[in-house]
C-alpha cells in the first residue's frame, strides 16, 4: 500500500553527506579526465600554473567566505583589485626617484596595497552595517566606482611599472621557497589561517551565526555590525594581499584587470558549499571551488575537446550543481 | 459513539535512525475536542503532523471516514478538510494578515484577485477571534499572540472538518484564549471534529471532550475528561506525583543587599519612568498584559535596544548599560521570550547554540571544543533535555526541549541577576516543576531573579514581589499575601487601583 512506499530505507550512515562529499568528488573526476587527456596535466610545470594561477581567486575567495557566511556579498573585489593595482604602480612609480630600485619601494607598494584594500573594505562594510543599505546595491555602486577610478587613473590605458623595478620585482610572482612560487605559499597561509579561523575561532563562530538570524545573534551578545564590518575589512585587507601577487605578474594595470573576479570568487565560495544566503561557511570548500573552477579552465586549454570559449557554460553548469546538492542536503538533514 | 472521522493506527516515524513514535493509536470524531498531552519530545506535535498530512508517517494507516489515506502534502489533506496550525507559525512573515488568511485559495472574480470580498472575509474571520489588527499589517509587525489568532482566523476561513491545533494557547493571554475557545465550542457545536494540544491542564479540563497521553512515542491512555483530574493527566504524563508544582517561598531578608536599582528607565515607544529594586535572593514578577511593555523595559534595562535611565546600580555601583556586553558584563542576563526568532539559532546543533552567548568563556584565541562538549552534556542532564540525537539541528529539537536549551543557554554566562521572560513557554508540567525548583534554588543561593510571565498562577506562586506594569508604567506592586490573581489583574487593566500602592 502506499505508506509502504513511504517507508525509505535509512540512509544515513556514518558517510559523510553529499554536501561534503560533492565538491570533492567533483574535483577528483576533473583531476582523473586531465589526467586522461594529457600526460603533461600531472607534471609539476602545469600543477604549478594552475594553482599560481588560483592563488589571485583563491586569497580573494577565503576573504568572501567570510563574508558570505556573516551573511553578506561584495561585488566590489575584481575592480577594487584593479584600482589597488593601479594605485601601487602609480605610488611606486612615483617614489622610484627617491627612494629608487629596492626593498623599500617594494614594502611601500605592498603598505600601499593593503592599507587601500582594508580602507576599502571597512568604507563597504561601513556603508553596509552603520548605514544599513543593502550589501548587493553597496558594492556594486563600489564595483563602477572603483572600476571607473582605474580607467581613470590609467587614462583609459595601461598603467605600467617603470621597467628596472617590474625587474626587481618579478621574483615575488615567479620565484619561491623550493621550487614552491610564492602566490601558492601565501594562498596556503591564507587558506590555514582561513580555516581554523571560520572553525575554531570566535570570530567564525559569530560570523555564522550573525548569517544564521542577526536577530539571535544580537540578543546572544554578538556585535553583529562589528563581525559583519571585520568580514568586508578582512576581505578587503585580502584583495590587497592578491594585488600584491599580481601586480609583478604582468607589471601593469588597466580598465581590464580583474574584470569578474568576484563572480569567479563567489562561484568558487558556493561551490565549496558554503551557503550563499549566511549562516555556514567552510574554507576548505572554497579552496575546492577555487581547484575545479581553475581545473575546468586548464583542461579546456590543454585538450581539443571542447573549445576554450565553454569554460563559462561549464562554470555555470556546475555551480548550479553545487547549488542542487546543497539543497538536497538540507532537506535531508 | 459516533466513528471517527480520522484515525491513526499504529503509525510509526522515524527521523534518520531515530524513532520518535511507535506505534500511535489516535481517534478523533466529529462533534467532540480531543486533548493530546505529553511531556517535551513526547510526540504530540509529531503525531499531528502525520494526521494532516504534514509529513509523511514511516509506517502504519491512516484512516479519514473509516478509508486508508495517504496524504502527499498538506495540500491534499486540507482538500480533504484538514487544517493544522502549527506550534510554530507557519505564516509568511512579509505578506500582510489579509494575504496571509488567504494565502493559496485567493479568491478570483474572473482573472483578477477578488479583493473586495477577501477583505470583507478577512474582516469576518477576524472580527469572529476578536483580532483587531488591521488586515492590511505585514505579519512580521504583529506580536506573537496576534500571530496566533491571526493563524486561528486562517483556520476559520478554511471551513475545517478537522481542525488540529499544535499548543494554540501557547502564545495567548488568558482573555485570548478563552476567546479561542469560544470559537471551538462554537466548531464543535458545527460537527467539527478537533484536536489541540495543549501543557495547561486547567485549560484541558475546561474545553475538551476527551484526553489521549502520550509518553515516549506511545499513546499510554485515553479517557473522558471527566474521569480524570489535572493532577492524574499529570501523573499519566510525567510518570510521578506533581501536584506541588511550585517550591515553598523563601522569605527575603530585611537585610539582603539591593542587587539592582533601576531608576526612570525609558524606553522609547514602549516604557516611561520605571523604577525598581531587586534585592539578592529575590524572585521579582513582572505581570501585566501583552504589551504592557514589560519585555520592552527588561529589553532596555539590558542593552538590547534603545533606552536610557536616570540611574541604574548593579550592586550598589552605578553602571551604564548600552549594549549587550555591558549588562552581560554585570552579571546581568535576559532569557528573551521568544526562542524562535531571538533565543536559538534553528539550523545550527545544540553545541554551538548553547555557547553562542558566553562564548568568551570557552577558550581563548581558540574555542575550546572539549569544554563545548562538556557543557553540552551537562546541561542535557542538569536540564533534563531530550534530543534524539546530540547533533540534532536545533529546529529539530520539540518545543519544550528547545526552551529547556534556551535556558542552558542563559545559564552559561553565570548570571548573578537573571531576568527571565515567560520562561516555561510550552514546557510540559514536569519539567516546569524543574525549572520552578531551578529559580528558586538560584535565588536561594543569593541571585536576584526577575520573572515576566503572562500565567498569573506562575507569578503567584513564585514572586516575593510583583510588579503589574500597565501602557508602559509601573501601575502597582504587590507583596507577600496581597498577591492575588484579582489584585494584579486590577492594576493590570488599570480599574480600581489603590492610588496608595501605586509606585512613584
Ligand atoms: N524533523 C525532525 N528531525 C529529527 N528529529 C525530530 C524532528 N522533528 C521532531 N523530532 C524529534 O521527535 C521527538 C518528538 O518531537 P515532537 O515535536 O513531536 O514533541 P512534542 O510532544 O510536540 O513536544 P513539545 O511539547 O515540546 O512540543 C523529539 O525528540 C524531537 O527531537
Ligand atoms: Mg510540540
Amino acid at each position: 500500500m502506499a505508506s509502504e512506499t513511504v517507508n525509505m530505507p535509512e540512509r544515513r550512515r556514518k558517510l559523510p553527506s553529499m554536501s561534503v562529499l560533492g565538491p570533492v568528488i567533483a574535483l577528483l573526476v576533473l583531476v582523473a579526465i586531465g589526467a586522461m587527456m594529457n600526460p603533461n596535466f600531472l607534471g609539476a610545470g602545469n600543477i604549478t600554473n594552475v594553482l599560481a594561477r588560483s592563488a589571485f581567486i583563491g586569497i580573494i575567495a577565503v576573504g568572501m567566505t567570510f563574508v558570505i557566511t556573516a551573511g553578506g556579498l561584495d561585488l566590489s573585489v575584481g575592480s577594487m583589485a584593479a584600482f589597488i593595482a593601479g594605485l601601487m604602480i602609480l605610488v611606486m612609480n612615483a617614489a622610484l626617484p627617491v627612494l629608487g630600485v629596492g626593498v623599500p619601494i617594494i614594502l611601500l607598494g605592498m603598505a600601499t596595497a593593503l592599507i587601500a584594500g582594508l580602507l576599502a573594505g571597512l568604507l563597504n562594510g561601513f556603508l553596509i552595517t552603520t548605514l544599513g543599505i543593502e550589501a548587493f546595491i553597496v558594492t556594486l555602486g563600489t564595483m563602477g566606482i572603483y572600476r571607473s577610478l582605474v580607467t581613470w587613473l590609467a587614462d583609459g590605458g595601461t598603467l605600467s611599472l617603470d621597467f628596472g623595478l617590474r625587474t626587481f620585482y618579478r621574483p615575488v610572482y615567479f620565484d619561491g621557497i623550493l621550487g614552491v612560487s610564492w602566490p601558492i605559499i601565501v594562498f596556503a597561509l591564507v587558506v590555514i589561517i582561513g580555516e581554523v579561523v571560520m572553525s575554531r575561532a570566535r570570530f567564525g563562530r559569530h560570523c555564522a551565526a550573525t548569517g544564521s538570524s542577526e536577530h539571535v545573534a544580537h540578543y546572544s551578545n554578538v556585535n553583529v555590525n562589528r563581525t559583519r564590518l571585520a568580514t568586508y575589512a578582512m576581505l578587503g585587507v585580502l584583495v590587497g594581499v592578491a594585488t600584491i601577487m599580481y601586480v609583478p605578474r604582468l607589471g601593469s594595470a588597466s580598465a581590464s584587470t580583474g574584470v569578474l573576479w568576484e563572480l569567479e570568487a563567489i562561484a568558487a565560495v558556493i561551490i565549496g558549499g558554503t551557503v550563499l544566503k549566511g549562516g555556514f561557511g567552510r574554507v576548505w570548500g572554497t579552496v575546492i571551488g577555487v581547484l575545479i573552477l581553475s581545473l575546468i579552465d586548464n583542461i579546456l586549454n590543454l585538450t581539443d575537446l571542447v573549445s576554450p570559449y565553454l569554460n563559462g557554460a561549464i562554470q555555470g553548469v556546475i555551480i548550479i550543481l553545487a547549488v542542487i546538492l546543497q539543497r538536497e542536503a538540507k532537506a535531508k538533514g | 459513539m459516533t466513528e471517527p472521522v480520522l484515525s491513526l493506527r499504529n503509525v510509526h516515524k522515524s527521523f534518520g535512525p531515530v524513532e520518535v513514535l511507535h506505534g500511535v493509536d489516535l481517534d478523533i470524531r466529529a462533534g467532540e475536542v480531543l486533548a493530546l498531552i505529553g511531556e517535551n519530545g513526547a510526540g504530540k506535535s509529531t503525531a499531528m503532523k502525520c494526521l494532516a498530512g504534514y509529513q509523511p508517517a514511516s509506517s502504519g494507516r491512516i484512516l479519514l471516514d473509516g478509508e486508508e489515506v495517504s496524504f502527499a502534502s498538506l495540500h491534499e489533506g486540507e482538500a480533504a478538510g484538514i487544517v493544522l496550525i502549527h506550534q510554530e507559525f507557519n505564516l509568511a512573515e512579509q505578506l500582510t494578515v489579509e494575504q496571509n488568511i488567504f494565502l493559496g485559495r485567493e479568491l478570483r472574480r474572473g482573472l483578477l484577485l477578488d479583493k473586495a470580498e477577501m477583505r470583507r472575509r478577512s474582516r469576518e474571520y477576524l472580527a469572529r477571534v476578536k483580532c483587531r489588527v488591521d488586515p492590511d499589517t505585514p505579519v512580521s509587525k504583529l506580536s506573537n499572540s496576534d500571530k496566533q489568532m491571526v493563524e486561528i482566523a486562517k483556520a476559520l476561513g478554511r471551513d475545517a472538518r478537522v481542525l488540529i491545533m499544535d499548543e494554540p494557547t501557547a502564545v495567548l493571554t488568558n482573555a485570548e484564549a478563552a476567546i479561542l475557545f469560544e470559537q471551538v465550542e462554537a466548531l464543535r457545536a458545527t460537527g467539527t471534529a478537533i484536536v489541540f494540544t495543549s501543557h495547561k491542564l486547567g485549560e484541558v479540563k475546561q474545553i475538551a471532550d476527551r484526553v489521549s497521553v502520550m509518553r515516549d512515542g506511545m499513546v499510554v491512555q485515553t479517557a473522558p475528561v471527566q474521569d480524570m483530574s489535572e493532577d492524574q493527566m499529570a501523573t499519566a504524563m510525567v510518570g510521578r506525583d506533581v501536584s506541588d508544582l511550585y517550591p515553598a517561598k523563601a522569605e527575603v531578608a530585611a537585610d539582603a543587599p539591593v542587587l539592582l536599582r533601576v531608576d526612570g528607565l525609558d524606553v522609547p515607544g514602549f516604557a516611561e519612568g520605571v523604577s525598581f529594586a531587586l534585592r539578592a535572593g529575590e524572585i521579582l514578577g513582572i505581570a501585566g498584559l501583552v504589551g504592557s511593555g514589560r519585555t520592552e523595559a527588561m529589553e532596555g534595562l539590558c542593552g538590547l535596544r534603545i533606552a536610557r535611565a536616570d540611574r541604574t546600580e548593579i550592586a550598589g555601583q552605578s553602571v551604564q548599560i548600552r549594549k549587550p556586553s555591558d549588562a552581560l558584563r554585570h552579571r546581568l542576563c535576559y532569557l528573551t521570550e521568544d526562542r524562535k526568532l531571538r533565543g536559538l539559532l534553528l539550523d545550527k546543533g545544540m553545541r554551538e547554540n548553547l555557547t553562542l552567548q558566553a562564548l568568551a568563556r570557552f577558550g581563548g584565541l581558540l574555542i575550546d571544543q572539549k569544554a563545548e562538549d562538556a557543557a553540552l552534556t551537562r546541561a542535557i542532564r542538569e536540564f533534563d533535555i531530550r534530543a534524539g540525537r546530540r547533533d540534532v539541528r536545533v529546529g529539530n529539537l520539540s518545543g519544550g526541549n528547545q526552551q529547556k536549551l534556551l535556558l542552558a543557554k542563559v545559564m552559561q554566562s553565570e548570571p548573578q541577576i537573571l531576568i527571565v521572560d515567560e520562561p516555561t513557554r510550552g514546557i510540559d508540567i514536569g519539567t516546569k516543576q524543574q525549572i520552578y525548583a531551578f529559580l528558586s534554588d538560584l535565588a536561594a543561593s543569593g541571585h536576584g531573579i526577575v520573572v515576566i510571565s503572562s500565567e498569573m498562577q506562575e507569578i503567584i506562586g513564585l514572586a516575593n514581589r510583583v510588579l503589574v506594569m500597565r501602557q508602559g508604567r509601573i501601575a502597582g506592586e504587590l507583596a507577600g499575601e496581597a498577591i492575588t490573581e484579582e489584585a494584579i489583574v486590577r492594576h493590570a487593566v488599570g480599574v480600581g487601583a489603590d492610588p496608595k500602592e501605586r509606585a512613584a
